[in-house]
């Protein structure tokens, strides 16, 4: 069925690319973020060295709103697609269920290193400094994080109940993670309730191992983070194939 | 006779505490088109998807192609196609790549070119599938159902909402699908449709199978009445036809009569007797109840939950 796999991703892509709102919201928005914010904070503080200073790390967060943006938009899909029959009429074929959902996550994946590239393409032009990390390994520790992240979507588009509420939930589930992420003031600040949720969520370890990445850390230093990762990915796959609902 | 292509015993499914299906038992022959007909709600949908394997039964046996939907699946999927009631693709997705895709999950697949152009989507090859009108998305269902020449095509509504010419196209190709050996189940809304295409049909309501035969074999049975009705200014018409032994009731309004009887030789002995009386009629038609009158009979008249 691996024809079958790649046909629809590339399908998928097409169609995704012929929706001018996806790809401003997916790709367009982090990058304006970024470059809006870079220059507000002032790019010399956004280097390695300089760090200390900038309140917080400008290339991480634009990372992250590139993770969050593919999951809210696989939970938008895939509602949109259950709502209109696509998926059950899928499941008609021989093509797996995990072949159908394994198709998205693919794309998603494709679409985060795209947003990277664009990131660190845009940075080098108008934010002198502002991507100086070793890319090979932020872009492993991103992609790490969004296959965590879109796990939880998964979650999230089994829960929500129509297609037309898919986008609002989406957004208010997923980004307001960033809050407590640990990006802007550090988890100890928060009060203990909060930070055991903090813990829970995908992009509090996202946010770590990409900070350690960033900070030359190698990922040994950082394995509970991706032990953590890897662990939510788990339960939420785990649920996900007990809760998702294919109409 | 043939072993049945699909055989449905005491099939039983509900979900929660709504029983959608409480016991339809029937059988389909090879080459046959079966339609299952039946008010909202009645069950229709969820018999079809419990023979595709897409809903797990609670109750009862069924047998396609020899599998078990659930067991065999995986092998069933090769071997039937599909269209869903209310079923949609990607809005921008184009029509050459939705058949480009379908084709890319089976084994072997017909010649798409030549797909398409049976159906008479050629030109609209580019087109994005939010453009295309009602009837040029359900053929394009029905050129995913076909792609790969599935030995069983189950179509649920196939032609709801379609203008006249459509749905009379849609039918030519169904009879000349089901001619090149392709065994059709299908369910509808529209009498017509059945009487018109299916060989037999299966009447269902609140569940259960109430009736089942063909369109003529049920109208027989449960509507055995028919109609003569003509004109005449000759004088005494209505007491020089009332004798005919197979007439039940003459009524008439001004010129018009209707003869109304039973039997096979009911309209005969009415021509004769006008002949015979030498009545000089200057209009003549009959009237058969169609299956509508049947449905409409077995499954009485009003909104359904
Ligand atoms: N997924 C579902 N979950 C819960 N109830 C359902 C579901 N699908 C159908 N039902 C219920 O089961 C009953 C039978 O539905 P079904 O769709 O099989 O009817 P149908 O004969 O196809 O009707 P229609 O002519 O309107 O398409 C209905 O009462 C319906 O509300
Ligand atoms: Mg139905």
């Amino acid at each position: 069925m691996l024809r079958g796999f790649w046909k629809l991703t590339w399908v998928e892509t097409k169609v995704f690319l012929r929706e001018p709102l996806g790809v401003i919201g997916s790709l367009g928005i982090p990058v304006i973020i970024f470059i809006v914010l870079g220059r507000a904070q002032g790019s010399r503080t956004l280097g390695n060295e300089a760090m200390g200073e900038a309140p917080f790390n400008l290339p991480i967060l634009a990372a992250l709103f590139i993770a969050l943006g593919a999951a809210v938009s696989l939970v938008a899909i895939i509602s949109l697609y259950r709502e209109g029959g696509f998926l059950k009429r899928l499941r008609a074929t021989p093509l797996s269920p995990v072949t159908i959902l394994g198709a998205h996550v693919f794309v998603k994946l494709v679409l985060t290193v795209v947003g990277l590239a664009l990131l660190t393409l845009v940075g080098r032009r108008f934010l002198p400094g502002a991507m100086d990390v070793d890319l090979l390994s932020f872009t492993a520790a991103l992609l790490l994080s969004t296959v965590s992240i879109l796990s939880l979507g998964f979650v999230i588009a089994s829960l929500v109940p129509t297609a037309r509420f898919a986008q609002p939930i989406g957004t208010g589930l997923l980004y307001p993670m960033i809050a407590v992420s640990g990006l802007f003031f550090p988890l100890e600040q928060l009060p203990p309730a909060i930070r055991v949720v903090a813990y829970g969520l995908p992009t509090t370890h996202a946010v770590s191992l990409m900070q350690g990445v960033w900070d030359g850390a190698g990922w040994g230093a950082h394995w509970v983070s991706v032990v953590a990762l890897i662990l939510i990915f788990g339960v939420c796959t785990g649920l996900s194939t007990k809760v998702f609902r294919w109409e | 006779m043939p072993s049945p292509v699909m055989t449905v015993s005491h099939l039983g499914k509900r979900y929660g505490s709504t029983v959608a299906v409480k016991d339809v038992s029937f059988d389909i022959q090879p080459g046959e088109i079966f339609g299952l007909i039946g008010p909202n709600g009645a069950g229709k949908t969820t018999t079809m998807e419990c023979v595709e394997g897409l809903r797990r039964p609670d109750r009862g046996q069924i047998t396609v192609l020899g599998l078990d939907p659930q067991r065999d699946a995986a092998e069933l999927r090769t071997r039937i196609g599909v269209q869903h009631q209310e079923a949609h693709l990607q809005k921008r997705i184009k029509v050459w790549e939705a058949v480009d895709l379908w084709a890319s999950l089976y084994a072997e697949v017909a010649d798409t070119d030549v797909l398409l152009s049976q159906l008479g989507l050629n030109a609209k090859r580019n087109a994005w599938f939010v453009n295309l009108s009602g009837g040029q998305k359900q053929r394009l269902f029905i050129a995913l159902a076909l792609i790969h020449g599935p030995e069983v095509l189950f179509l649920d509504e196939l032609t709801t909402g379609l203008d006249p010419q459509a749905r009379h196209a849609i039918w030519d190709l169904i009879r000349h699908i089901r001619d090149r050996g392709t065994t059709i189940f299908l369910t509808t809304h529209l009498m017509e449709e059945a009487e018109r295409l299916c060989d037999r049909v299966g009447i269902i309501e609140h569940g259960e199978l109430i009736e089942i035969g063909t369109p003529a074999a049920l109208v027989a049975k449960h509507c055995p009445e028919r109609s003569v009705i003509f004109t005449s200014d000759e004088p005494d018409v209505a007491e020089r036809v009332q004798s005919v032994p197979a007439v039940t009731s003459v009524e008439h309004n001004g010129s018009t009569y209707t003869l109304r009887g039973e039997g096979e030789d009911f309209v005969t002995d009415v021509i004769n007797a006008i002949a015979h009386q030498s009545i000089r009629i200057k209009g003549f038609r009959t009237e058969t109840p169609t299956l509508e009158e049947v449905f409409l009979k077995l499954t009485g008249h009003g909104f359904r939950d």
